[in-house]
């Protein structure tokens, strides 16, 4: 008999299904059951319906009795970020707007995971249409962080993070568009994955902003998260940014170790700012590398500084845009008022909350006749050049090392009504994201007060494997991977 | 405001130069839409040819038509453009319910066609009408403003053309007349026909165009401010809405007013053209490139296949039958109005051997059946060969040009050859030497005074008997053969 499936891995739990020693209805029932003990204390959940979910695990155990070969995920639940489309199923990203809204299509991601063999667990809570870092900007409700339920899970996809760290769910699929799933994963103490910009297609995906926005894998550890990726990625022809170089992850090499990798670390990015323990775990980190075998490579991000000034020109500017198309006329709310303007801008008034309202503002301003060459375009250039400086970094090293957040998970309410502190929250994980290279956050290890830190690993396009074979190879070394917060440890009354 | 100007402004026409540019859409001719995969079929019943692209559903993206880039670079090629190694889709953006996802995917700084040009008629003579350039971009929905019930104010919308191939074409302010601007319309849509990249048809939206018009005065140097006339779609139209807009900017000239900078809504039922928004209230589109497309890379040796699959243009056509076919210049643009009407000159030109005769027929006889009728060439019942066959006999002198329009009627309704229906309907031509020489006895007999006339000298008698005889003979009488037997019958003794 094995042990509690809530506390296996995903790759596990898909080989236990796929050679019948476990039934995908067992597997399901057991997440179900740990969703219902935890998510109403975590919010993690804006949809989360078992019937479905029951009914595709049996398909599964059914498909595998009539002796046909299983996907690597047989039978493995993951729970989707709410801004990816599932057929028939709600997808409000987290917004008024949106609220009744069933997706008639699946989302690319959607079809290669049913392909897989997934079940597919239920719509995570997230910042209104991807937009914030703490999982409070959703209309519906907060997300609370598993490891000390005062404080925010991170965000934008918090409810994923959540959902994973808790073990409510063994994956989960996040969308990043300036750290949206590195920054939650850190605050959660879980792997999450921004792919390179193009590995995995957006057809589906409800846009924020275009050209930043990648669906990345939160996972319990690096092999998982490669298990995800590998279902995920992939050029797709009805997204005409996804790109043919896109390479599946080998989780043979991921076993390789570091020796011979060199590791770029900048020392401009660990100024003041940065919370003294992840510091130390940055440096503890460090150390361990070298006494592996890799060598660390001094490198300069000279543009770095300028990413989040960039990052909030070009993201809200394309989000103005996207965004447009919520005018109460063919979906989603609609606010009765007299003329057709006035329909608009109730709906829209109604509809969105401030944060969202916020960036339109902004992006429609930075857009404006008069204004775009000083904001947008500028912005763009700005942009070409932090890009370089990423190109720059990786022709001397394998991955960059850096921080994910200056400080470890804050309070519930403690920022969100100041958005300036709560975009700089994003100082390093932006620049990976304007660049468009892969990065990773990975659980190095935990504040005194036991909450997670999570260490970033930003690599050359294309090259995710690098990235989760250093985090596969600090899970060796490190028990922060497979620490268990609290509250999933708690047995079933 | 009176839709017939005054004489003032008549006498006032003649000191202002009006300064007229065109921005005309064109609706590719592709199967499927430019961004997804749904049907462009016109008609289809609202809201039935659409998917979640160009329904602008959340998580929905697009992906390009690569035949809608052949087609517009193909117009460009055609034109004498630059196709631009890199263009750039861009998003254009407001608020309208037709239009789903709140922009409109166009072009903007990088368009596909740069420049270029098209020959127009001015007068007798040829003008060339510059372009700015030629882009890429999607069409709106459709917003239906049915007659509602009393007190229902409803507009429905039909998203079928969302998402559409259209080109836009932007001219230099080049054209001096609504003439003018309809004659460009009509070159442009003649281009684009032979081209088959749009189907041409006006009434169902495929071309239609906005006019920016102005006019200063004779000599000036400065443009003077210009109104923008949007939704033209017919030839009609632009004429008449350019005449308007010209005669209008005049009037308040004239009186000591001035033009305002203003988008006008051309309104046919009414004949005149009304303010839609002023400059104060127009958009701010805030175009940026649009980041679900990539920029749109043409390798040079692709546009070069593009270029070698051009087919004869409308002017080369032209000047293909005037040295081939030694006709006018001015028949050669008649007959290559479309080109399925040269091909059928062509048959009928070398079937007949009589390539100017064949010519006037098909200007007349041809046109004139198929204008009363509204055929389009294809639909004519008298196909090449026949109507070859019988110019051939025309030309050789077998048959009458009277007898040829009898026959020519009878062809109309009666597929059989020429040569048949002439035995059927006794139309044979009379040239037995004998029996012309009865009949000339016979005329000679019943006009015995134009006859003494003519022995007495006077030759132009000549010609009435000639008349008369012919008449005589339901026009069959062989022409030379008639007069050789007329004036061997006058040369007789009376």
């Amino acid at each position: 008999m094995k042990g509690a499936p809530v506390q296996e891995s995903a790759e596990s739990l898909g080989r236990s299904v796929a050679s019948g020693e476990r039934s995908a209805v067992d597997v399901a029932r057991a997440f179900l059951a740990q969703a219902d003990r935890t998510s109403p204390r975590l919010g993690t959940y804006l949809h989360l319906e078992p019937d479905p979910i029951l009914a595709a695990a049996a398909d599964i155990d059914a498909r595998r009795k009539r002796g046909e070969t299983l996907g690597p995920l047989a039978g493995v639940p993951v729970a989707i970020k709410d801004n990816i489309c599932v057929h028939g199923v709600p997808t409000t990203c987290g917004s008024r707007i949106l609220e009744g809204f069933r997706a008639p299509f699946d989302a690319h991601v959607i079809e290669r995971l049913r392909g897989a063999g997934a079940i597919l667990f239920g719509k995570t809570n997230c910042d209104e249409f991807a937009m914030g870092s703490s999982t409070e900007n959703s209309a519906y409700q907060p997300s609370r962080n598993p490891w000390d339920l005062a404080r925010v899970p991170g965000g934008s996809s918090g409810g994923s993070a959540a959902t994973v760290a808790a073990r409510e769910a063994p994956l989960a699929l996040g969308s990043d568009t300036g750290g949206s799933v590195r920054q939650p994963a850190a605050f959660c103490g879980v792997v999450g994955l921004k792919p390179t910009y193009g590995a995995v297609s957006r057809y589906g995906l409800v846009a924020f902003a275009s050209s930043l926005d990648q669906i990345g894998p939160l996972a319990t550890n690096a092999r998982d998260a490669a298990l995800l990726f590998n279902a995920i990625s992939g050029p797709d022809e009805r997204d005409m940014t996804s790109r043919p170089e896109t390479r599946p992850v080998s989780l043979e090499n991921l076993e390789r170790g570091v020796r011979g990798l060199k590791i770029g670390i900048a020392r401009e990015l660990l100024g003041a700012g940065l919370d003294p323990e992840i510091r130390a775990s940055f440096e503890a980190v460090s150390k361990w590398l070298v006494a592996e075998g890799a060598s660390i490579v001094e490198v300069e991000l000279p543009h770095a500084k300028y990413a989040i000034a960039t990052y909030y020109l070009i993201a809200p500017a394309e989000a103005s845009s996207n965004l447009a198309r919520y005018d109460g006329v063919r979906y989603g709310l609609r606010v009765p008022a007299g003329t057709l303007r006035e329909m608009y801008e109730a709906t829209r008034g109604t509809g969105f909350g401030r944060e969202v309202k916020r960036r339109i503002l902004l992006g429609t301003y930075a857009l404006s006749a008069g204004y775009y060459d000083a904001y947008y375009l500028r912005a763009q250039k700005v942009r070409t050049l932090i890009r370089r400086d990423f190109e720059a970094a990786s022709r001397k090293t394998d991955a960059i090392l850096m921080p994910v957040t200056p400080t470890p998970p804050f309070a519930i309410g403690e920022k969100s009504e100041d958005p300036m502190a709560m975009y700089l929250n994003d100082i390093y994980s932006i620049p990976a994201s304007l660049a468009g290279v892969p990065a990773l956050s990975f659980p190095a290890g935990f504040t005194r007060s036991g909450l997670p830190i999570g260490l970033q690993l930003a690599g050359k396009p294309f090259d995710e494997e690098t990235l989760l074979r250093i985090a596969r190879s600090w899970e060796g070394k490190s028990d922060a991977a497979r620490r268990l917060p609290p509250i999933a440890q708690e047995k079933a009354a | 405001m009176s839709a017939t100007p005054s004489t003032a402004v008549e006498t006032a026409r003649d000191r202002y130069e009006p300064v007229i540019g065109l921005e005309v859409h064109a609706q590719l001719k592709t199967r499927s839409k430019i961004f997804c995969g749904c049907s462009t079929r016109f008609g289809a019943a609202p809201n039935t040819q659409v998917c979640p692209v160009c329904l602008g559903l959340p998580g929905a993206l697009p992906a390009l038509n690569a035949r809608a880039v052949e087609f517009a670079a193909m117009v460009g090629l055609a034109v004498g453009s630059q196709i631009s190694g890199r263009s750039v889709f861009a998003r254009k953006n407001y608020f309208y319910p037709d239009l789903p996802k709140g922009y409109q995917i166009s072009q903007y700084d990088r368009p596909l066609c740069v420049g270029g040009s098209v020959a127009i008629r001015s007068g007798d003579a040829w003008k060339t009408i510059r372009l700015v350039r030629i882009h890429l971009e999607e069409d709106a929905g459709k917003s239906l403003h049915p007659e509602g019930r009393e007190g229902v104010d409803t507009t429905r919308v039909d998203l079928n053309r969302a998402c559409v191939p259209l080109i836009e074409i932007v001219s230099e302010p080049d054209l001096r007349s609504g003439a003018e601007a309809t004659d460009y319309m009509a070159r442009l849509r003649q281009l684009l026909v032979y081209l088959d990249v749009c189907d041409g048809n006006m009434e169902e939206g495929s071309l239609r165009c906005d006019a920016n018009v102005s006019v200063r005065k004779r000599g000036a140097a400065e443009l003077g401010t210009k109104t923008e006339i949007k939704n033209l779609n017919s030839f009609r139209f632009v004429d008449r809405a350019i005449a308007f807009e010209i005669d209008r900017q005049i009037a308040l000239l004239e009186s000591g007013g001035r033009v305002v900078q203003e988008t006008l809504l051309w309104s046919s039922e009414r004949g005149v053209a009304e303010t839609m928004r002023s400059k104060e209230e127009a958009h701010d589109y805030r175009y940026f490139p649009e980041p679900d497309l990539l920029p749109l890379d043409l390798a040079p040796e692709w546009i070069e296949a593009v270029r070698k699959r051009i087919p004869e243009l409308p002017h080369q056509l032209r000047e293909r039958l005037v040295r081939e076919h030694k006709i006018p210049e001015y028949d050669a643009e008649v007959l290559t109005d479309t080109r399925s009407l040269a091909t059928y000159y062509e048959e009928v030109a070398a079937r007949s051997a009589q390539p100017k005769l064949a010519s006037n027929w098909i200007m007349t006889e041809v046109n004139a059946v198929r204008n009363k009728n509204g055929l389009a060439i294809e639909e004519f019942p008298i196909r090449a060969d026949r109507l070859g066959d019988m110019i051939r006999m025309v030309g050789e002198g077998k048959i009458s040009g009277k007898i040829a329009k009898q026959l020519f009627e009878l062809m109309l309704s009666d597929s059989a050859g020429p040569a048949e229906l002439i035995q059927r309907h006794s139309l044979l031509p009379i040239d037995d030497a004998a029996a012309l020489r009865a009949l000339a006895r016979e005329v000679i007999a019943a006009n015995p005074g134009p006859a003494a006339d003519f022995r007495a000298g006077k030759e132009k008698t000549f010609a009435f008997l000639v008349g008369q005889a012919m008449k005589q003979s339901r026009g069959r009488a062989h022409p030379e053969k008639l007069q050789e037997a007329l004036r061997a019958e006058l040369a007789e003794k009376s």
